[in-house]
């Protein structure tokens, strides 16, 4: 588990982090969100030592994290940049070499992770001379090509179209599968929400809110319920306890204050007439988001 | 896992190890001569480049022999004024006439013919001038003792200087521009970011000075080469053995001499981020390469000067070869000037690599000197 805490930051009198402080589970996947200039990219860039914190701490199991760990460290940058002038394969080959793998198992494992991300017809060309989703691509085998055990992805779904996204997402998902921790940032809160396991949201420096998807999304609900009936639903804006928010016909979207007035509810339909559906709202990862950044 | 205080071995199934320092560099240097033996117009260059060197040795072989031998024109009478003289290429005919018709059809420059003119006995016979060295030749001139009969000509000197300050200044400017580039394009691309997450920032530094010195001192070599083929083949072998020594103290005092401005060229280009910015840090460093040149060119037969640019590390690798060539160099100063060359080079790897270190990951507006050296 790679853990940050009291992470601090300033350039010059602005302080660009503040105590930033939380965990990147192994086997998870950990969305961090946050707006432009919220620090994402700084403190990515502190988690693998390529800017120099401040103060604070970044261990792995427990442990300050050294150089040599970080060689098992896999990052995609926010600026992305290959060699342009060389070949995608031999540069991956290059990066896993400099990790520490022999010629023939780096090219091995590069060839193996280009065609997984389907840049299997590409090996020979140049890396300038690829579209941008495929660059991407070729970015991302940079990061993944040493098997990492941690992996720091900075807008790594940014530029792809919505195949490449799946393609992409399914790899991190089987390296997290693998025991690896992978943070990654992402404008796209529904990518976010569909993959993480963890969330992260980060604004102005200080972080505002983690934990699991599930827990964030149970502490932001607001016991709000949906209901599809048979008949007409109209007596719902009698029942105490209840606040009607949507209304039509047999499909009502409503508030409850506790879970007995919810019970209290279900039950009334179903005498009522045949029920549909009946299900709590989640809030999407977009309404909590701006919730907590406020 | 908390037991052991020391970093163990992590365990993970995976076979990947940390390589070795050397590994790293090692590796980064391959990457560096790869990436050029694969530029089209780096072999393209360097092509012209090793066909001029071998034209200009072949040519100034041919150019030596030729105008050596003025074509005259002599009778059974004159033959005896020019026997004996190589610099003169004598053609026997039968009459006086026969030889005029040599000189109008520009099959000789002169023709001698016999006349009572005295004191020789002949007359000089040209069609619109006659070659003065040829009458530098059949004049009587004075014995002449000379108590420096190895003294070398000044043509010549002119020439060496000016070929040992043109590979130097070439090479250098070349391949230390490739590795500031090199530097720029890495930082620029933020490819250095992964790099330098995987080895050491020195390893990566020393792997592109090695890299880029192997390139140099491959296009030195090849040069030297050429110029030992030519100068063999086109029968030039008085003045190769004159400039065997040269030549190889030449490839010493290149090599380190590179490995010393690769050093400064690196940390010139870590201070910029962008390639449109590579000028402003690297004009000083040109500047410093191209001195010798102009310097030995305009100097190169003033003793005092080229004594002391034989000891400066940045024209020690021109002016030194010259004085060699020339006879004169004690046999130690080459030793002390390579002792004052390694000395600064080892500064200047210990600066280059400070510079370069504090300044690789900064983005953005050119990092100042005194925060790069400072920080």
């Amino acid at each position: 588990m790679l853990e940050l805490s009291g992470i601090t930051k300033s350039y010059g009198a602005a302080r660009v982090l503040d105590e930033v402080g939380f965990q990147v589970a192994s086997g998870r996947l950990t969305g961090f969100v946050g707006g432009n200039g919220a620090g994402k990219t700084t403190t990515m860039r502190i988690i693998l030592g390529v800017l120099a914190r401040d103060s604070g701490t970044v261990t792995l199991d427990g442990a300050p994290v050294t150089a040599s760990d970080r060689r098992r460290f896999g990052y995609m940058p926010e600026e992305r940049g290959l060699y342009p002038k060389m070949r995608v394969l031999e540069q991956i080959v290059y990066l896993a070499r400099l990790h520490g793998f022999g010629k023939a198992e780096a090219t091995a494992r590069a060839e193996a992770l280009l065609v997984e991300l389907g840049l299997g017809e590409r090996l020979q060309e140049n890396v300038e001379t690829l579209s941008l989703g495929n660059q991407q691509r070729a970015q991302i085998a940079a990061a993944l090509v040493h098997d990492p055990r941690v992996l720091i992805l900075d807008e790594p779904f940014s530029g792809l179209d919505p195949l490449a996204v799946d393609v992409v997402a399914s790899v991190l998902q089987r390296r997290a599968a693998d025991g690896a921790a992978v943070l990654f940032s992402s404008h796209q809160l529904d990518v976010v929400e569909r993959l993480c396991d963890d969330l992260v949201i980060i604004a102005g420096g200080t972080i505002r809110a983690t934990g699991s998807r599930d827990e964030l999304r149970a502490e932001h609900a607001q016991r709000r319920f949906e209901l599809i009936s048979g008949g007409d639903a109209g007596w719902l804006r009698d029942e105490q306890g209840v606040t009607v928010v949507e209304f039509d016909g047999g499909y009502a979207l409503f508030d409850v204050d506790s879970d007995e007035v919810a019970q209290r509810v279900l039950r009334r339909a179903v005498a009522a007439g045949d029920v549909a559906s009946f299900a709590p709202q989640h809030p999407s990862l977009a309404q909590i988001f701006k919730e907590v950044i406020q | 896992m908390t037991t052991s205080a020391t970093p163990s071995v992590m365990p993970s199934a995976t076979p990947s190890v940390t390589p070795s320092f050397a590994q790293s560099v090692w590796l980064v240097a391959e990457r560096e001569v790869g990436s050029k033996l694969r530029s089209k117009a780096f072999l393209i260059s360097t092509g012209i480049l090793f066909v001029i060197a071998l034209i200009s040795v072949v040519w100034g072989g041919f150019a030596a022999q030729t105008s050596d031998a003025i074509p005259v024109a002599v009778t059974a009478d004159t033959a005896s004024a020019v026997a004996g003289n190589d610099l003169i290429d004598a053609t026997q005919v039968a009459s006086a006439d026969a030889a005029r018709d040599l000189v109008r059809s520009g099959d000789v420059d002169a023709a001698l013919v016999p006349s009572d003119a005295q004191p020789f006995g002949y007359t000089v016979v040209g069609e619109d001038g006659v070659p003065s060295t040829l009458l530098s030749l059949l004049s009587v001139t004075p014995t002449v003792e000379l108590l420096n009969p190895d003294a070398t000509d000044g043509m010549l000197r002119y020439f060496v200087a000016l070929g040992f300050g043109l590979v130097f200044f070439m090479a250098a400017l070349t391949f230390g521009s490739t590795i500031a580039q090199s530097v720029v394009e890495e930082k620029a691309t933020r490819v250095v970011e992964l790099l330098i997450s995987a080895i050491p920032v020195r390893a990566l530094l020393a792997g592109k000075v090695i890299g880029n010195t192997i390139l140099a001192m491959g296009q030195i070599i090849g040069l030297a080469a050429i110029a030992i083929i030519g100068f063999t083949v086109t029968g030039q072998s008085d003045l190769l053995a004159g400039l065997g020594a040269p030549l190889a103290w030449f490839a010493v005092f290149f090599l380190f001499g590179f490995v010393l401005l690769a050093s400064l060229f690196a940390a010139a280009g870590a201070m910029v981020s962008r390639q449109e910015d590579i000028g402003s840090t690297t004009t000083p460093l040109t500047l410093l390469v191209m001195a010798p040149y102009f310097l030995v060119i305009f100097f190169n037969d003033n003793d005092l000067v080229m004594s002391i640019m034989s000891y400066v590390p940045f024209s020690a690798p021109v002016a030194m070869p010259v004085r060699i060539f020339l006879g004169g160099a004690q046999w130690w100063e080459p030793l002390l000037s390579l002792v004052v060359m390694l000395a600064t080079c080892a500064v200047a790897i210990w600066v280059g690599a400070k510079i370069y270190e504090n300044s690789i990951l900064r983005m953005g507006a050119r990092v100042k000197l005194a925060e790069a050296l400072s920080a």
